[in-house]
């Protein structure tokens, strides 16, 4: 271990926090960092020890040298916590781990490790029965977490207290200890190095996502979202978030290059078709959720009835398969299918936006969750007794055969570069497909006349007409683009499901994507934005369907995230451009406004001459 | 700066004839007829709830007018807005009604909207007019930034900006629609002396580019400054349209603004006469106290 470095550097580091703020346990400094760094070397060496007796308990971690199960997030996040804690040593080569926060990312990862290692720890022992069963590799990496979790209490506080309160109580510490100052700008790196590392981090990304889908039990499961949770934070307040997605604006087309080609990969990495379905299923999700962002993020039109466009898309697809359910009997090939359900979706958008958009606000909101409601209940009753037999009622339309796309059977596993790719592998591939589709849709009407024309109606509708927007024309086409955009993931969802049925497509239910879930997704998401509704249509999908045991309190649990997520963090989890701008400016009003009078002078001297 | 009148061969711009807004009973503007001609700058004044918004919204087609028809240029106006707008009639709100969480580029380039015509699919398939148009549009929002003294804030959001340079936003965004008339409501509400004579330059400016202009104000000084004519608004109503000095010195003004004088001026009997009541009655409340 390399505790023993030279005394200047460290007093050097407690100048650069320069902290008139006490750390929460008054600790020397030097000690407080040697006990993190012991703490979590020795969390870190206890997950190669035996932690219980028994392979009962998931993941087997009963076997020495080699970490299994929630030992491996452990050993993740104590070497996380590791790194963190020897970056502040000053230590030549791990300072650009921390160009931002030096210390409260060291304490938010030793949180990390303490909690999944304390959750490991009360699972064995809740589910065998009793402390006993806990083997000493789990005390040992538990009593090293602790130890880290004091030492970092320790550290000193990244950044001074606020002047409006300069003496907080013991509460007010703890959350100021989270919090750290923004990273300078990083020095320019040759564009090849930083396209490697832009690619380094959706690698990155990738795998935690992966992993995360690819958990077995529900155990791995909470210690991986602990984990993730804490880890993120950490690294958001290292600052190492803030230089990535710095890199990210100025490759703008690579990052999104490598985005894709890090999802391409997804599958590859997937052994069990389930999990590969998952992930079609997360797709489908976020598309939607994404088409809702046309309507939501950027024309601020409430709709809670978005889901139905799904289920146009998706009943004319399945009407047009040939499936024998089907009332029509015709198959078309798969980019007419396509085409058939975004032009359908398409025209039941505008004929519900026709009347419906006139409305402004929640009246709006009201009369689309009825329509939504509505669509539901005619699909149902169009079952040859309460109306026509289109559909076929509550059976809905079942056996909807597979794909085939030039002679590529979209149902058999095939291989591809030595890796099978399942069925589910096979329409996740297409589904990218439509999400790279829609993104690019979002993309360039978001940064269009057009797109500027329906954040302006969201911002301030009189103002906009005022400026000569056809307010009710622009409403309407972002309405008939949000609905066609649904519609085309539709088609792809009737033949991944096999079967459509009037109960997919409800407002709230426990499995998404519904109108309440995908609204939920955008808002958590982040409106107006690209990778928000992604991230959140991720999140809300994989948490019910990892977390099955939880089903009766998932509404709850759901609503008071949301709850909590709207307090702490209005914007959602990827703030908008325009939110970030907010952020970054509310610094500069406090300069003082010392010359606007001659600016104007000058403009008008120029203008005038 | 100049306040020479411009030349007597000017067209009209607006015409305004028998403009009426009733609010059920309420008539809020009573057949006002006004006209603007080009290269002028017309003031509109009248004491608060004298109609002066309302027939700004009638104005631009956000009210329906009761009676009465709009012209501008000869055509009469649609009562659409964005129709108003596309004509050549630009204006500015009286609360200030910017794209908040825009910047300033952004709210500029929006007021651009009805002179391009690139739609969605331009914008979906980057077909080959749309970068230019684009360009195009960056650049003369610039202009129009740099004409206002904001150019150096175009990327700042529209909410974080002081309030003067929030009304000379507005003024930037409207002046994007190329009008051939801009509509100011109250543009030098809330500012400073220094302000206003910086908004008073600026609107200078905009009548030299060829721009008509009408200005709501409350500011008189401003008023007498700045336009060309006045007209007064009072309780709906038209009293007296003029060149400025013969408005302010109109009986008819100033009892609108300071009320008619008591008829007939108390003289020094009838003041004494009131004092001695006032005593007495004094007294003998004391008296019943007592």
């Amino acid at each position: 271990m390399t505790t023993q470095t030279p005394m200047d550097k460290t007093t050097d580091t407690t100048k650069v926090s320069t902290a008139p703020a006490t750390p929460i346990i008054p600790l020397p400094h030097a000690a407080a960092r040697a006990l993190t760094v012991a703490g979590s070397a020795l969390a870190l060496i206890g997950t190669f020890l035996a932690w219980t007796w028994t392979d009962e308990f998931p993941g087997n971690l009963t076997v020495t040298g080699y970490p299994g199960g929630l030992q491996v997030l452990t050993l993740v996040g104590a070497l996380l916590t590791l790194l963190f804690a020897l970056s502040g040593y000053g230590i030549r080569g791990l300072g650009w781990l921390t160009p931002g926060g030096k210390n409260s990312p060291v304490l938010l990862a030793a949180l990390g490790v303490f909690g999944t290692t304390g959750y490991a720890m009360g699972a064995i022992s809740q589910e065998l029965g009793g402390l006993v069963n806990l083997e000493p590799g789990a005390w040992v990496s538990g009593i090293g977490a602790l130890v880290a979790v004091i030492g970092a209490l320790g550290l000193p506080v990244d950044q001074p207290y606020g002047a409006q309160d300069p003496t907080p109580n013991l509460w007010g510490r703890i959350r100021h200890s989270l919090t750290a100052p923004e990273p300078s700008r990083a020095k320019d790196l040759p564009s090849w190095v930083e396209i490697l590392i832009i690619a380094a981090g959706f690698g990155v990304g990738l795998y935690v996502f992966a992993y995360g889908i690819g958990t077995e039990y529900s155990e791995l499961f909470i210690g991986f979202l602990i984990v993730t949770a804490f880890g993120f934070t950490a690294v958001t307040r290292a600052g190492l978030l803030k230089r990535l997605s710095a890199l990210t604006a100025k490759h703008r087309n690579v990052a999104m290059a490598a985005a894709f080609v890090a999802a391409i990969c997804f599958p590859f990495t997937q052994t069990n078709d389930q999990f590969a379905l998952i992930g079609a299923n997360i797709l489908i999700f976020a598309t939607v959720a994404l088409g809702l962002n046309v309507v939501v993020g950027l024309a601020g039109l409430l709709d809670l009835g978005y889901v139905a466009f799904l289920g146009v898309g998706a009943y004319a697809a399945a009407l047009v398969s040939g499936s024998p359910q089907s009332s029509i009997g015709v198959e078309f090939p798969f980019w007419a299918a396509v085409l058939t359900g975004a032009a359908a979706s398409l025209i039941f958008g505008v004929v519900i936006g026709a009347p419906t958009l006139r409305l402004r606000g929640d009246y709006l909101a009201i009369v689309t969750l009825g329509f939504g409601e509505i669509f539901r209940i005619t699909m149902n009753n169009l079952n040859g007794n309460s109306g026509p037999d289109v559909t076929n009622g509550s059976n809905g339309i079942p056996n909807i055969p597979d794909l085939e796309i030039f002679g590529f059977n979209l149902g058999l596993p095939h291989n591809v570069l030595g890796t099978e790719l399942t069925r589910s592998g096979n329409y996740y591939l297409l589904m990218l497909l439509c999400t790279a589709i829609v993104v690019l849709v979002f993309r360039r009407s978001a940064e269009s006349r057009i797109g500027r024309a329906w954040v302006a109606i969201r911002e301030d509708e009189t103002a906009a007409t005022a400026m000569g927007i056809n307010g009710f024309r622009l409403k309407l086409l972002a309405f008939a683009l949000g609905a066609s955009l649904a519609g085309l993931a539709g088609t792809v969802q009737a033949h991944v499901s096999y079967s459509v049925t009037p109960e997919q497509y409800q407002f709230a239910g426990s499995v998404p994507p519904n109108s309440a879930f995908l609204l939920a997704a955008v808002i958590l998401g982040g409106m107006g934005t690209i990778s928000g509704p992604l991230i959140g249509a991720a999140l809300l999908y994989l948490i019910p369907a990892k977390l099955q045991f939880m089903a009766e309190y998932q509404l709850l649990l759901f609503g008071i995230a949301l709850m909590l997520l709207m307090r702490y963090r209005p914007e959602g989890l990827v703030a908008d451009r325009r939110k970030q701008l907010e952020f970054h400016e509310t610094g500069q009003l406090d300069v003082p406004e010392d010359k606007p009078l001659p600016e104007g002078a000058t403009g008008v001297a120029k203008a005038g001459a | 700066m100049t306040t020479t009148t411009t030349a007597p061969t000017s067209t009209t711009v607006l015409d305004a004839t028998g403009v009426t807004m009733r609010f059920g009973g309420l008539t809020a503007v009573r057949d006002v007829n006004l006209t603007v001609n080009t290269g002028e700058i017309v003031g509109l004044i009248g004491p608060n709830g004298a109609g002066k918004t309302t027939f700004f919204n009638c104005l631009t087609g956000l009210y329906v007018p009761t009676e009465g028809k709009v012209a501008y240029k000869g055509t009469v106006l649609p009562p659409k807005p964005h129709l108003v707008t596309q004509a050549g009639i630009a204006r500015t709100f009286q609360n200030i009604r910017l794209f908040a969480n825009m910047t300033v580029l952004e709210n500029v380039l929006v007021g651009r909207h009805t002179r391009t015509k690139e739609g969605l699919w331009s914008a979906l398939l980057r077909l080959p007019g749309f970068k230019k148009a684009e360009e195009e549009s960056r650049a003369r929002a610039m202009e129009l930034l740099e004409f206002t003294g904001l150019a150096a804030k175009a990327d700042h959001l529209a909410r974080n900006l002081p309030y003067g340079e929030q009304r000379k936003l507005e003024i930037a965004r409207a002046l994007a629609s190329e009008p051939g008339l801009l509509l100011l409501d109250e543009p030098t509400a809330g500012m400073n002396p220094q302000e206003t004579r910086a908004a008073e330059e600026l609107i200078f400016a905009i009548r030299d580019k060829g721009i008509a202009v009408l200005v709501i104000e409350h500011d008189i000084r401003f008023i007498m400054n700045l336009c060309d004519r006045v007209a007064v608004l009072v309780q709906g109503e038209k009293i007296v349209e003029g060149p400025a000095e013969v408005v302010q010195s109109d009986e008819r003004v100033i009892a609108a603004y300071l009320g008619t004088p008591f008829e007939g001026a108390p003289g020094k009997e009838e003041a004494a006469e009131v004092e001695a009541a006032e005593a007495e009655a004094q007294s003998t409340t004391e008296g019943d106290d007592k």
